[in-house]
């Protein structure tokens, strides 16, 4: 079961907030992959998501650690940022297979660990749009399907 | 006391050994740098990193020994990166190291990598000494420290996204220069003009020493999307780039310099070596009267030596770590003991 949503993001402020809106929703182990090209606000949305689950935290860029985690009272964040992984077996050097089912994985690049990393939840797709930037979510499961009602009642549709 | 320095936290293999006694210092360092290898990926490789330290480290440290016309008895102590960094590869590097000094019955000690950065230009003649304000700028760091006395660090301010360097790398990316980005971004604005486009300076319109880069990525993207087929545009946006953010250290340090009192700026990491940037601090140095101080341009990245010197200093003042072998991928500078005081 597969279901969509595209949603405009004028500024950074609505793709941190985008981010947000996801982080009431989440479970432990949840997947999300965050897809779009340098620039396109994957780091930002991911902001958005820890900052409303750990306020005040800084949320800085994972390209040169490839893994920052965060600890929230009901479970881990691991925000990933895979882009500089030559293959997608480099991601067992990350530790991350142990984590999966019961952290929060939010991964940019998660096409570089094609294969590797578990399928996404949630998969979230930025683009450049005329007035700012789009993202379109995917969602697989019920679970994410009914995710994806309940926020598009709450963000601007593009 | 002679000491082993050896480094291993990313993709530089250094190795370097240390003299603590007055007038010896530095006695021979050596340096094996896989860029090339991870010039096809566009960054490090975590995997590869470490299976290269693995096959560079031995030879090096026979080469370093012998170019010291030492041997392996000679030394007092062995010092090795512990973090932060690549987990796989700090490991190399400390288990080499504890082995080694395990096996001459000498002391070990794991060194804060950051540490060493900041404490480099304490190697070079007339060296600075604390109290100073000390900018490391890297790709992987952003951040000021107040420096009371070695081992005292207080955060200023760091980055709050992207590190400088990888706004550097991430830019040269984007209008697709070679890895590493820093140096091609400084040939490339070096012809460029400085009045064509101007980036914002993040963060500068506000009080406080906190860093971010993030937005001036995203400016440079615009630009280039916008004007990628005029003439020059890449030069003149490579030097746009690298006016805002040399400015934005530049304005940041004087800031620094002003809350903190003291007269002394210490400037180190791989941003370090960027040309515009130590033209910009030392005109500041001139007009604000502070001292400015960088490591020479090879210790301005990762390196051996610094290692060796920071981890020295450590041992000569009786600190050593247990045999447990610890890395950390993350480790706040903040979190080190001082040094016993005298």
């Amino acid at each position: 079961m597969t279901a969509g949503l595209a949603v405009a993001l004028p500024d950074e402020a609505a793709t941190r907030a985008l981010g947000a809106a996801l982080a009431t929703a989440l479970a432990p182990g949840d997947v999300i992959h965050l897809v779009g090209e340098l620039g396109a606000g994957k780091t930002t949305l991911a902001r958005g998501l820890v900052q409303a689950l750990v306020p005040g935290a800084r949320v800085r860029s994972p390209t040169y650690t490839l893994v920052e985690p965060y600890s929230t009272p009901a479970f881990d964040v691991l925000h990933l940022d895979l882009y500089r992984l030559a293959a997608p077996d480099e991601l067992e050097a990350l530790g991350i297979r142990e984590r999966v089912g019961e952290a929060v994985i939010v991964a940019e690049w998660p096409e570089r660990a094609a294969g590797a990393l578990p399928e996404a939840d949630l998969r979230i797709e930025l683009r450049h749009a005329s007035n700012g930037r789009e993202a379109r979510l995917l969602a697989r499961g019920p679970r994410a399907a009914a995710l994806l009602h309940a926020l598009a009642g709450s963000v601007p549709q593009a | 006391m002679r000491v082993l320095g050896l480094e291993t936290s990313c993709d530089e293999t250094g190795v370097a050994v240390y003299d603590t006694a007055p007038g010896r210092g530095l006695l021979a360092h050596a340096l094996h740098s896989q860029t090339a290898l991870h010039l096809a990926y566009g960054g490090v490789v975590p995997e590869l990193a470490s299976r290269d330290h693995v096959e560079r480290l031995v030879p090096l440290i026979r080469r370093t020994l012998d170019e010291a016309g030492l041997g392996v008895a000679d030394l007092d102590g062995v010092a090795y990166t512990a973090g932060p960094g690549l987990v796989g590869a700090l490991l190399v590097g400390a288990g080499l190291g504890r082995a080694l000094a395990f096996a001459l019955g000498k002391p070990a000690i794991g060194v804060h990598h950051m540490e060493g950065h900041l404490l480099a230009p304490l190697m070079e003649p007339d060296p600075p000494g604390p109290p100073f304000v000390a900018l490391l700028v890297s790709g992987g760091h952003t951040m000021l420290l107040e420096v009371a006395a070695i081992g005292r660090y207080r955060l200023l301010g760091e980055t709050l996204d992207d590190a400088a360097g990888e706004a550097f790398d991430k830019t040269a990316k984007l209008m697709g220069l070679p890895y590493p980005g820093g140096p091609a971004i400084a040939r490339l604005a070096a012809g460029g003009r400085p009045d064509r486009f101007t980036f914002p300076r993040p963060m500068t319109d506000r009080p406080g020493l906190d860093f971010s880069f993030s937005g001036l990525k995203t400016q440079v993207l615009l630009a280039w999307q916008r004007h990628r087929d005029e003439p020059d545009a890449a030069a003149d946006i490579a030097r746009a780039f690298e006016e805002a953010a040399t400015e934005t250290l530049a304005i940041k340090c004087r800031r620094a310099l002003a809350e903190t009192g003291a007269r002394t700026l210490v400037v180190a990491g791989g941003v370090g070596a960027n040309r515009r940037l130590r033209e910009r601090l030392a005109s500041a140095a001139r007009a604000d009267g502070f001292r400015l101080a960088f490591p020479r341009p090879e210790f301005c990245t990762d390196n051996g030596a610094m290692i060796a010197f920071a981890g020295a200093l450590r041992l000569a003042a009786g600190l050593a770590d247990d045999a447990p072998l610890h890395v950390r991928a993350r480790w706040p500078l903040e979190s080190l003991p001082a040094l016993p005081a005298g």
